[in-house]
C-alpha cells in the first residue's frame, strides 16, 4: 500500500494503477541490471532502465502532486546538470563522477528524511516509522560525506594517505552509540516535531562518521570503498523507501545495496582481504607494512623505447596489463595505436585486467573501451594467466602491486595470497613506470629485479608514443 | 693502493683480431654509435669488422674514424679486443692505455706481466663477477647463448633427418631425440634451439635448481635417483661424489643408446673437462648421430672428441669446435660490443672514466693496474648467494577461510532469522510486507548482478547510481507540502536527485557506446 503523506489533491490516476506503475519500474530495473550482464545485451539494459525511471516519475507525477511550478523546473535543471556532467566528463574521472553521484542520494535520502518528519505535524508517531526515518537520515549522511571524501581522495585534492587516528574503532563505535541512546531514544519518545534537535545531531554525527570511516582507507582501496559507498547508496534509498512506504524505493535500493555489495565483495576478494580488512585497517598499519624479505634483490635493466619497439615487432605474441598508471598518463589511446600496429603486423595483442586495477571496478575496461580497443581482446586475470607462458611479450603499464611474484612467492609479504597476474611467467616483460617508487602497499617488487624484466622509466604516454613511432 | 684511478680516456680503438680462424670483432657499428653517446671518440683498425660482416663505411656512418693496426695501438686510450692479446700486441699499446678483452688471467700470468710491465692497464672481460648486477656485461654468457645456439645448428648441418616429426604422405618421420648434459647458460640456448627446431629434447645436470628453467622450455629434466647438490660457486657446477658419478654416467649409458644427437657442456673453470661420455658409450649410438662437444677447449666431455676437429668414430660424428661464437660472427661481435657498451657506461663514460676498487665488478674484472697484477681479486663475501629454495607457491587463504566465513554466515543468518521472528511478533503488517518485498528484492539483486562480467562493472555501477536516483520520488511526494521549509528540503532532494538520474543513465548509455568488437 502506498501512502502519499502530503498529497492534497485527488490523484490523477487510480492508486492500484500507480502501484502497478510502481511495480513495472521495479521489474524493469531488474531487466537493466540483468542486461548489464553482458556486452551485447547491455545497452538495452539501460534503455529498461531508462523507461522504468520513467515510468515511475511520470505515475508519480499523475499521483496527485500540486506545486508543479516549483518541482518542474527544478526536475528540468537537475535533469540538464545530469546532462552536461555526463557529457563532459573524461572516462579517467569516470570514480569521482560515481562517487559525487553517491553522494546526492545519501544527501537526497537526509533530506527526504527530514522532510518526512517535519511533514508528519502533530500527529502521533509509530515507533517502527520513527526508527525508520533515523536509520534512513543515519545511512544517508554515512553515505553522503563518505562519497564527498571519496571523491576528493580519487580527485587528488584530498591526500590519499589513510588518516589514521588513534582510537578510531572507538571513536566509531562510540558516534554510533550516542545515535542510539541517548539521541536515538530521545527522538523516539518525542511528540509532534520535538525529536528534531535530535534528528540534526544524529544527521551531523552521521556526517562526521562517514567523513572519518572513509578518510582512514587509503587510495588503492578505492574500488572497495566505491562500491560499498555505491552498497549504502542503494540501503539509504531502500530505508527510505520503508519511511515513505513506498515499495519501489524498497525494491530499487535493495538491488543498487546488493549489486554494491557484490562489487564489493568481488573487489576484497581479488586482494585476497576481508571487506573488514579494508574498512577498518588499511595497509600500513599492520606490521608487515615494513618490505619484508629486506634487502634488493639485485639490480634492474633499463631499457629504451627503441629497444621495446624493437621487441615488440619481433614478439608473437604481447600482453599488455594496464594499471592506474596507464588512466594516470591517459596513455590508453596511445597503447591501442601500438596495438592496432601490431596486429596489422600479425602480432597477437591481448590486455589482462586485474579486478582491482585502476581506482573503480571495470575502470580499466571503460578506458580501453573509450580508446576503442576492442573488448574481445581484453582478458580478466583468471582468463589470460595461464596463457602468460607462452606469451613472448607482457608490457605493464603503470601497474605495481597486481603484478608483483611476493603475493605467490612469499608467505611474509603484506600482500601475500593476493590473486596477481603473473606477468613474470612470460618470456620477456617490459615494465613501464615513472621510478623506482614501491607500489600503494608499500612491498617491493620482485618483478622489477627479474632476469626476463626490462624496465622503461618515464611518463607512459611520453614513453609510449616513441615506441609507436619506432614502431612506425 | 689507491681504491680509485682517474684516468682521462678520449680515444677507443677498436684493432682488428688476429688469431687464426677468428671471425668476431670487438664492437658492432651500433655499439660504436653508444660509445659515441658516452662520450668517446672511436678509432677502428681498417676491415676489423670485414670477417663479421661489418664494413668499415658502416663503421664510419656510426661516427668512427677507419686507421691502420699501428695509429691504433699507438694512439688509443682504450684497447677493445675480444681474444687476449698476443706475442707483441701488447709493446703496441702506448704506455698508460687501457685493453679490455677476454684475458684468462688464471692461465695467462706472463700476459699479465706483460702488461704490468708495459703499465698497460687491463679489464678481464672473463673476469667480470657473476652477481646479478653485472649480468649485462657479462661476456662469457653472451657467447655462451652463441655456443649454445650454434651448436645445435652444427649438429643439424650432420645430422641426416629432420629435427621434427612430421607425417608426410610418403611416411612417418620420427623426431630426432636430443640429449644437452649441463644446463648452464649455453645448455639452456641449446636446449631452446632444438625445442624450437622441433626435436624432443632431455637434459640433464647435477643442479636441481635448473629444472625448472629447463622444463619451462618444454625439455625433459633427467633424474637421477639420487640426492645430491651439485650447485657451486660463481653460477657453476661443483665437482660431485663418486657415487653420484656413478649413477650419472650409468644414466648416460642408457640415454646414448637411445638418441640422436648429444650436446655436452660441462666446463669447469680452469680445469680439464670431466669425461662423460666414454667410447663404449659412443659405439652404441645409432649410426649417423652427432655429438657436439662445447668443453672441448678442456680436453672434451667425450673420451673421442678432438678439440678444434670434426671426427667420425664408430658412425657418430663428433663436433670438438673451440670456435663456435666466433662462427656466428655478426651476433657475437654485437652481443659483447653491448656488454663492453655497459662495462664503458659503468666506469664513468669518458668523462669520468676511472678504475674505482670499491665497486665490486670493477674490482673483479680489473687485473692490471698501474703496473701492478691486481689479479685474482681479494675473496669477498660469496659471489653468488645460494639460490634461495623457492617456496611452494602460496594457496590463497580462501580455503580456512571459507570453512570459517561458512561457519560464520550460518551462524548470521540464524540470528537474522530469529531477529525476522521476534520482528513478526511486535510489528504491524504493513512493516511485514516491506520487509518481505525488500528481502526478496536483496536476493533478486544478488542474482542478477552476480552474472555481471567484470568488463561491464563501471557501467553497472553508472546504472546503479541511475536507478538509485529513484529517491526522487520520496522528493516529489513532499513537494506539494504546505510547510515551507519541507518544500525546501524536498526540492533540493528532487533537484540532486534528478541529476543522479540523468547523468546516470547518460554516462552509462556514453560508455556502452565505446565497447566495440
Amino acid at each position: 500500500m502506498i501512502t502519499l503523506a502530503a498529497t492534497q489533491h485527488p490523484p490523477l490516476i487510480p492508486a492500484g494503477l500507480l502501484t502497478m506503475a510502481y511495480l513495472v519500474a521495479g521489474l524493469l530495473f531488474v531487466l537493466s541490471l540483468g542486461g548489464l550482464s553482458q556486452q551485447e545485451t547491455a545497452k538495452r539494459g539501460n534503455v529498461y532502465g531508462i523507461i522504468g525511471m520513467t515510468i515511475a516519475i511520470a505515475a508519480t507525477l499523475l499521483s496527485g502532486i500540486t506545486n508543479f511550478a516549483w518541482l518542474i523546473p527544478l526536475m528540468v535543471i537537475g535533469a540538464f546538470i545530469g546532462m552536461v556532467l555526463a557529457k563532459r566528463v573524461e572516462m579517467t574521472s569516470m570514480p569521482e563522477l560515481v562517487a559525487m553521484l553517491h553522494s546526492f542520494v545519501g544527501l537526497a535520502a537526509v533530506l527526504v528524511g527530514l522532510a518526512s518528519y517535519l511533514n508528519h505535524g502533530d500527529a502521533a508517531h509509530e515507533m517502527v516509522h520513527q526508527i525508520e526515518i533515523l536509520l534512513g537520515v543515519f545511512i544517508g549522511g554515512v553515505t553522503f560525506t563518505g562519497s564527498i571524501v571519496a571523491f576528493g581522495k580519487l580527485r587528488g585534492s584530498i591526500g590519499s594517505k589513510p588518516l589514521l587516528l588513534p582510537g578510531r574503532h572507538m571513536a566509531n563505535a562510540a558516534l554510533v552509540l550516542v545515535c542510539i541512546w541517548p539521541l536515538g531514544v530521545q527522538f523516539i519518545g518525542a511528540e509532534g516535531t520535538g525529536g528534531l534537535t535530535a534528528l540534526i545531531i544524529v544527521t551531523v554525527i552521521s556526517f562526521v562518521l562517514g567523513m572519518h570511516l572513509i578518510m582512514a582507507i587509503g587510495g588503492a582501496d578505492m574500488p572497495v570503498v566505491v562500491s560499498m559507498l555505491n552498497s549504502y547508496s542503494g540501503w539509504a534509498a531502500a530505508a527510505s523507501g520503508f519511511m515513505l512506504d513506498n515499495n519501489l524505493l524498497i525494491i530499487t535500493g535493495a538491488l543498487v545495496g546488493s549489486s554494491g555489495a557484490i562489487l564489493s565483495y568481488i573487489m576484497c576478494r581479488a586482494m585476497n582481504r576481508s571487506l573488514a580488512n579494508v574498512i577498518f585497517g588499511g595497509f600500513g598499519t599492520t606490521a608487515g607494512a615494513t618490505p619484508v624479505g629486506g634487502e634488493q634483490q639485485g639490480t634492474v635493466t633499463e631499457t629504451s623505447a627503441e629497444e621495446v619497439a624493437g621487441m615488440m615487432d619481433d614478439a608473437g605474441s604481447v600482453v599488455f596489463v594496464p594499471g592506474y598508471g596507464m588512466a594516470v598518463a591517459q596513455a590508453q589511446h596511445v597503447i591501442h595505436e601500438i596495438s592496432e600496429t601490431l596486429r596489422g603486423k600479425g602480432v597477437e595483442v591481448r590486455f589482462a585486467i586485474h579486478p582491482v586495477a585502476g581506482r573503480l571496478p571495470g575502470h580499466m575496461n571503460v578506458l580501453l573501451a573509450e580508446a576503442r580497443v576492442p573488448y574481445d581482446i581484453v582478458f580478466e586475470m583468471d582468463e589470460i594467466n595461464e596463457d602468460l607462458p607462452e606469451t613472448d611479450l607482457v608490457v605493464v603499464v603503470g601497474a605495481n602491486d597486481i603484478v608483483n611474484p611476493s603475493a605467490l612467492e612469499d608467505a611474509a609479504s603484506p600482500i601475500a595470497g593476493m590473486p596477481v597476474i603473473e606477468a613474470w611467467t612470460a618470456r620477456t616483460v617490459v615494465a613501464l613506470k615513472r621510478s623506482m617508487a614501491a607500489g600503494y602497499s608499500g612491498v617491493e617488487n620482485p618483478l622489477y629485479f627479474r632476469e626476463n624484466t626490462r624496465m622503461l622509466f618515464g611518463d607512459a604516454k611520453e614513453t609510449l608514443t616513441a615506441v609507436s613511432e619506432k614502431l612506425g | 693502493m689507491p681504491l680509485v684511478l682517474s684516468i682521462e680516456i678520449v680515444l677507443i680503438g677498436i684493432p682488428k683480431e688476429i688469431a687464426a680462424r677468428e671471425c668476431r670483432v670487438a664492437a658492432a657499428p651500433e655499439n660504436v654509435a653508444k660509445f659515441i653517446k658516452l662520450g668517446f671518440e672511436v678509432a677502428v683498425e681498417t676491415g676489423a669488422g670485414q670477417a663479421a660482416k661489418f664494413p668499415d663505411a658502416l663503421y664510419e656512418e656510426a661516427g668512427a674514424t677507419v686507421l691502420s693496426a699501428a695509429e691504433i695501438w699507438a694512439k688509443a686510450d682504450i684497447l677493445l679486443k675480444i681474444r687476449p692479446p698476443q706475442e707483441g700486441e701488447v709493446e703496441l699499446a702506448r704506455e698508460g692505455a687501457t685493453l679490455i678483452s677476454l684475458i684468462q688471467p688464471a692461465q695467462n700470468g706472463d700476459l699479465l706481466e706483460r702488461l704490468a710491465k708495459r703499465r698497460v692497464n687491463a679489464i678481464a672481460m672473463d673476469a667480470v663477477p657473476r652477481i646479478s648486477r653485472a649480468q649485462s656485461m657479462d661476456a662469457l654468457s653472451s657467447m655462451a647463448n652463441i655456443a649454445g645456439y650454434r651448436a645445435m645448428v652444427e649438429a643439424a648441418g650432420e645430422f641426416g633427418r629432420f629435427f621434427t616429426g612430421q607425417i608426410t604422405a610418403a611416411g612417418r618421420v620420427p623426431p630426432a631425440r636430443v640429449l644437452v648434459i649441463g644446463a648452464g647458460v649455453a645448455g639452456l640456448s641449446a636446449i631452446g634451439t632444438a625445442v624450437k627446431l622441433g626435436a624432443i629434447v632431455r637434459a640433464f645436470d647435477t643442479r636441481p635448481t635448473v629444472r625448472d628453467e629447463v622444463r619451462s622450455m618444454g625439455a625433459e629434466f633427467l633424474e637421477l635417483e639420487f640426492e645430491e647438490d651439485g650447485t657451486g660457486e660463481g653460477g657453476y657446477a661443483k665437482v660431485m661424489s663418486q657415487e653420484f658419478i656413478e649413477a650419472e654416467m650409468k644414466l648416460f649409458a642408457e640415454q646414448a643408446a637411445e638418441v640422436d644427437i648429444i650436446v655436452t657442456t660441462a666446463m669447469i673453470p680452469g680445469k680439464k673437462s670431466p669425461v662423460l661420455i666414454t667410447g663404449e658409450m659412443v659405439r652404441s649410438m645409432k649410426d649417423g648421430s652427432v655429438i657436439v662437444d662445447l668443453a672441448a677447449e678442456g680436453g672434451g666431455n667425450c673420451e673421442l672428441t678432438r678439440p678444434n676437429e670434426r671426427v667420425v668414430e664408430h658412425g657418430v660424428t663428433l663436433l670438438g669446435y673451440t670456435d663456435l661464437p666466433s662462427r656466428l660472427p655478426t651476433q657475437s661481435s654485437t652481443l659483447y660490443g653491448n656488454n663492453l657498451v655497459k662495462l664503458l657506461g659503468l666506469l664513468g663514460g669518458a668523462g669520468e672514466f676511472k678504475l674505482d676498487f670499491e665497486d665490486e665488478i670493477v674490482r673483479g674484472a680489473t687485473v692490471v693496474r698501474d703496473g701492478e697484477i691486481t689479479w685474482p681479486p681479494p675473496q669477498t663475501a660469496a659471489p653468488s648467494p645460494p639460490p634461495k629454495p623457492k617456496p611452494p607457491a602460496l594457496q590463497p587463504r580462501e580455503a580456512g577461510e571459507a570453512k570459517g566465513s561458512s561457519a560464520l554466515s550460518g551462524i548470521l543468518l540464524g540470528i537474522a532469522c530469529l531477529l525476522l521472528l521476534a520482528l513478526g511478533w511486535g510489528s504491524g503488517t504493513e512493516f511485514l510486507d516491506q520487509l518481505t518485498v525488500f528481502t526478496l528484492s536483496c536476493f533478486v539483486g544478488y542474482m542478477v548482478v552476480w552474472n555481471v562480467t567484470p568488463a561491464l562493472h563501471t557501467p553497472l555501477m553508472s546504472v546503479t547510481n541511475a536507478i538509485s536516483g529513484i529517491i526522487v520520488i520520496g522528493g516529489m511526494l513532499f513537494i506539494s507540502s504546505s510547510n515551507q521549509a519541507v518544500q525546501i528540503l524536498s526540492g533540493v532532494a528532487v533537484l540532486i536527485a534528478t541529476i543522479n538520474v540523468a547523468g546516470g543513465f547518460r554516462v552509462t548509455q556514453r560508455m556502452l557506446k565505446m565497447f566495440r568488437k
